[in-house]
This record gives C-alpha cells, sequence and structure tokens, in this order.
C-alpha cells in the first residue's frame, strides 16, 4: 500500500530530513513510526500526504507514483489518505459536525449522504451529541477525536497520524489508539508517528525507527518480543 | 492543469465526477454562503460597495448626461434647415409650386412655406412695430420656404451640394444653411463621449483593484481554513469558487449602488433642468437610466468584481500550501 524506494529528501540549504529510506507497508497493516524528534517522522508523513515531494527515489502509495504525480492531481490523491495532526487543524469557526463534514463537501457528496455519513463517523469517536459543537468548547482529547472523525468520514483506505496523542494524558492516548485499532479492524491502513514508545509496546504491532533521517529498525524484520 | 485532472478523476476518485444536480445545489450554497458572509460582516461590505458604487456612478451618469445631451440635439437635427428667401416678385402660387417641386425631392423631408403675408403676420406679431409696418405700402418681406433634407443631407457634404442645388431656382434671391452650430456641438459631444469612455476604464480598472484587494485581504483572513481545505484534498476550483462568488456579490452591490447614486442625482438634477428648459420654451426632460442601461450596469459591475477577484485569488491561492 505504501512504498519507499531509496526515498531521500533534501531541503533547501542540505539539511537532510530523510536519507535513503526503502520499507514497504501492506494493505490492512497497522505500523508505529518512532524516533527522536527531529529524526524524520513527519518528513515521512509529508511525502505520502504529497505536503513535501521527495528530491530522490521513489514514493508509491496505493499503486500511484507519487513522484510523478502532478499538481492538478494531488488533491484526488489526499482524498484517499486521511490525515491527523497533533494540533488538530480543526477550523475553530465552524461546528463539530461542519468540520467533520470537510472532506466530503469537498468530494461533491449530496448533503443527505454528508449527513448520514458524519454521523456514523461522529458515532465512532463518541462525538455524535456533540455535532452543533464549536472545537474550541471541546477538550484535548475531544478535539483530536473530531480530527479523527474527519479523517476517517471519507472512508480513505490509508490513514496517516502525526503524533496524535502528543497531548493526551496515557488513558485518552489508549482511548485514541484503541480506535485506531478498530479501524485498522475494517481494512484501514495505518501509519502512525509517535514518541510515545510505553504506548507502543503495548500495542505489539510493526515499528519503523528513524534515526539521524534514516530507518535504523524494522521490526518487521525481527521477531517482536 | 485541468486536462490532467480529468484523466486523474477518472484513475483515482470515481467518486469526484459529479452529478448535475448536485454541483449545481453546490455552486448555489457557496453563491448564497459567500452572500451570508457578506451580510455578517455589514459595515465592511457596506465600505466597499459604497466604494465601488461611486468608482461606477461617475462613467454612468456621465454618459447618462451625454445620453441626454444628444437627445437634446437630436431634437435639433431637426432645426437643421435650409432657409430659401424667395424673390420679391414671387407670386404665393409660384412659391406653391416650388414648394410642391421640392418636397418631391428624394433629399427632402419636409417643405413649409411661409408666405408672404404670413411673415408679416408674424414679424407683426413678434417685433411690435405694427405701426411702422402698416404706414408702408407694400410687403416688405419676401415668401420663405423652410426645407428639411433627410438626415443623409445634413451631412457636411451632401448639406453644401443640396444647398448648391436649391439655389439654382430662378425663384430663389437666397439660400442659408445654418447646420455650423449643430456640427460643433455634435464634435464636443464626441470628444465628451470620448472622455467619458476613458473614464469609464480607469475607473473600471480601479473596481478590478478594489474587489482584487478586498478579495487578497479575505484570502489571508481565511488562510487556516483554505490550507485544511488543500489539506483535505480540496481541488483549487472548490477553494477558489467562494471567493469568486465574493468578488461577483461586490460587483453586483456596487452596481446597485452607483445605479441608486446616478438616480437620486437625477431626481436633484430634473426640478431645475425642466425651469431651464422651460426658459428655451422646450418640453426637455432629463431621461433617467433604462432597462437596458441598468441590465448593462449591473452585468458589467458584475463582470469587474469577478474579474477582480479572479486576479487575486490567482495570483494568492497558489501561495497557500499546508505544511
Amino acid at each position: 500500500m505504501i512504498h519507499f524506494d531509496n526515498v531521500t529528501k533534501r531541503y533547501p540549504g542540505g539539511h537532510e530530513g530523510l536519507s535513503n529510506v526503502s520499507f514497504h507497508v501492506d494493505p490492512g497493516e497497522m505500523v508505529f513510526l518512532t524516533g527522536h524528534s527531529g529524526a524524520g517522522k513527519s518528513t515521512l508523513l509529508k511525502l505520502i500526504g504529497l505536503l513535501e515531494r521527495s528530491t530522490r527515489g521513489q514514493v508509491r502509495v496505493a499503486g500511484r507514483n507519487l513522484t510523478r504525480l502532478g499538481r492538478g492531481q494531488i488533491p484526488y490523491h489526499r482524498r484517499e489518505v486521511g490525515m491527523i495532526f497533533q494540533d488538530h487543524r480543526l477550523l475553530y469557526d465552524r461546528t463539530v459536525f461542519d468540520n467533520v463534514a470537510m472532506p466530503l463537501v469537498v468530494a461533491g457528496l449530496g448533503h443527505i449522504e454528508i449527513g448520514r455519513r458524519v454521523r456514523a463517523a461522529l458515532d465512532k469517536v463518541g462525538l455524535l451529541a456533540k455535532e452543533k459543537h464549536l472545537p474550541i468548547t471541546l477538550s484535548g482529547g475531544e478535539q483530536q477525536r473530531v480530527g479523527i472523525a474527519r479523517a476517517v468520514v471519507s472512508k480513505p483506505p490509508v490513514v496517516l497520524a502525526d503524533e496524535p496523542t502528543g497531548n493526551l494524558d496515557p488513558a485518552l492516548s489508549r482511548e485514541i489508539m484503541s480506535l485506531f485499532e478498530q479501524f485498522n479492524d475494517v481494512g484501514v491502513t495505518l501509519l502512525i508517528a509517535t514518541h510515545d514508545l510505553e504506548l507502543i509496546s503495548r500495542m505489539n504491532r510493526r515499528i519503523l525507527v528513524l534515526e539521524k533521517s534514516r530507518l535504523a529498525r524494522d521490526s518487521a524484520a525481527e521477531v517482536v518480543s | 492543469m485541468r486536462r490532467p485532472r480529468k484523466k486523474q478523476s477518472a484513475r483515482i476518485s470515481p467518486r469526484s465526477s459529479l452529478r448535475a444536480d448536485v454541483w449545481l445545489m453546490r455552486h448555489l450554497q457557496v453563491a448564497l454562503a459567500s452572500l451570508g458572509r457578506l451580510i455578517r460582516a455589514p459595515l465592511s461590505t457596506l465600505m466597499t460597495t459604497l466604494v465601488i458604487g461611486i468608482a461606477l456612478a461617475l462613467p454612468a451618469g456621465l454618459y447618462l448626461l451625454l445620453d441626454n445631451a444628444e437627445t437634446l440635439s437630436g431634437n435639433w437635427d431637426g432645426a437643421a434647415s435650409i432657409s430659401l428667401f424667395l424673390k420679391q416678385e414671387t407670386s404665393d402660387e409660384q412659391a406653391q409650386q416650388l414648394a410642391g417641386r421640392l418636397q418631391n425631392d428624394p433629399a427632402i423631408i419636409q417643405v413649409q412655406l411661409i408666405s408672404r403675408a404670413e411673415a408679416l403676420a408674424e414679424f407683426r406679431q413678434l417685433s411690435g412695430f405694427a405701426g411702422v409696418l402698416d404706414s408702408l405700402d407694400e410687403n416688405p418681406l419676401p415668401s420663405l420656404l423652410i426645407v428639411e433634407p433627410t438626415v443623409q443631407h445634413t451631412e457636411p457634404v451632401p448639406a453644401e451640394a443640396l444647398l448648391a442645388r436649391l439655389r439654382q431656382n430662378s425663384e430663389v434671391e437666397f439660400a442659408q444653411l445654418d447646420l455650423q452650430w449643430v456640427r460643433r456641438f455634435h464634435a464636443i459631444t464626441r470628444i465628451a463621449q470620448r472622455g467619458v469612455i476613458i473614464l469609464a476604464s480607469l475607473l473600471g480598472l480601479s473596481v478590478l483593484l478594489i474587489v482584487g484587494n478586498t478579495i487578497r485581504l479575505e484570502i489571508q483572513n481565511r488562510h487556516a481554513e483554505i490550507e485544511i481545505t488543500k489539506l483535505i484534498g480540496g481541488t483549487n476550483a472548490f477553494i477558489r469558487r467562494p471567493f469568486l462568488y465574493n468578488g461577483a456579490w461586490y460587483g453586483l452591490f456596487g452596481g446597485i449602488s452607483a445605479w441608486l447614486m446616478v438616480t437620486v442625482s437625477l431626481l436633484l438634477l430634473d426640478n431645475p433642468v425642466e425651469q431651464l428648459a422651460g426658459l428655451y420654451q422646450s418640453g426637455f426632460q432629463l431621461s433617467g437610466i433604462g432597462f437596458a442601461t441598468l441590465l448593462m450596469l449591473l452585468g458589467g459591475s458584475t463582470l469587474l468584481g469577478l474579474a477582480g477577484s479572479w486576479i487575486a485569488v490567482g495570483r494568492h491561492l497558489n501561495e497557500i500550501e499546508p505544511s
């Protein structure tokens, strides 16, 4: 589902965000991406969401070669990749419902279909009762769940999460993780960047470790203890 | 950019192929949403609208004044006639015959005969020299034919030719063509028209810039929204749409306020103009903005608004990319 072949991302000024990284993630896998701050986790996710492009090497997602994807095609690619951010990136002048509905509005669905799907997604993350609230009135964990609902509402085959539990206490983090597992159960491919090692060690999933812009360890190649 | 997107949408996302009714509904929603956004910020909307309105009211008002001046000079075209003073010895019958002959001339619309007796009566009435005239043995005034040429023959060259031809009639003592001042007036209106076109272009450009700048600020204000919309797969067309509607609304409202300004100004001018016209024994009245002109004004202002926002959106939308 996600293929990296010798991918290097060099920023203007010479700093390398990623150096010669290769791995692939099968459809339906749930993979953790970890490493110190600045190790390249965010860069890797940005390359998949086409927020940035690789300097060298090839990135393929769902059979699409992102290296060759034109500017005008980027939106259609992003509709297939749900993205979750540590800072949620919600619109604070719109209700929870409107925030979650955005991907469907963008894709041009009719409003009955939108209502149905948004409520299903909000139900899934346990926020159905708060659909008319503004995000600012919600707690951090709730805001994160709004962001998650928005990322999955259009049922993308791939979901990326960048430090989704970064600001949350352990109980809330576990809650978020169990949500991700539920998505994974229905076949969604997930790639979750986090530095919460304790959390991921309990999840018993494949782990990619980035160190100084290089892939230092891939637990798929080992026996998970 | 458009072509590969279509190809891609077929390949990547079949969901993006919209049904026509959904598409229309979306446009309606976006149009109304951007209208709602403008109404929720009434003060800034009003100010932008008024600035656009003033910029459009100036050329629209001048155009209207010129239009009125042309109507006025149109009335004068009738006065662009040739006066034929006949020889003293010409009898009324002969004058009548000449008038009949000229009436058949294809270059002439109408011939009016003022006989010597009529001329005398008119002179007596208007001059106040009744007593002096009574003391004269005979009527000193000649018969007069007022010849009204066709429109083509009021143009300088054919008019001169017609004049020369009329002079050749043996009954004619003296022929006089007085079109000079009408021509001068036409020349002045032509200059004024050109001036209005120049002014309208400049002010149209300023409307473009006003709307462009307003939309640019709007884009900056909605930076986060644009960024997130791009993140979740909003196409540039999708993001552009509300701003374009915004610009179109500004244009339309500006056009309406320009219309109001011009109409109110005309109402204020109406009375004094009527008084002035009365002094010249003219029933002339200022005519307001007609329906066709109004449609042109509103259509033009809407297009200007749309174009202004198009320029701004095209320039600034690409600068915002999610990171």
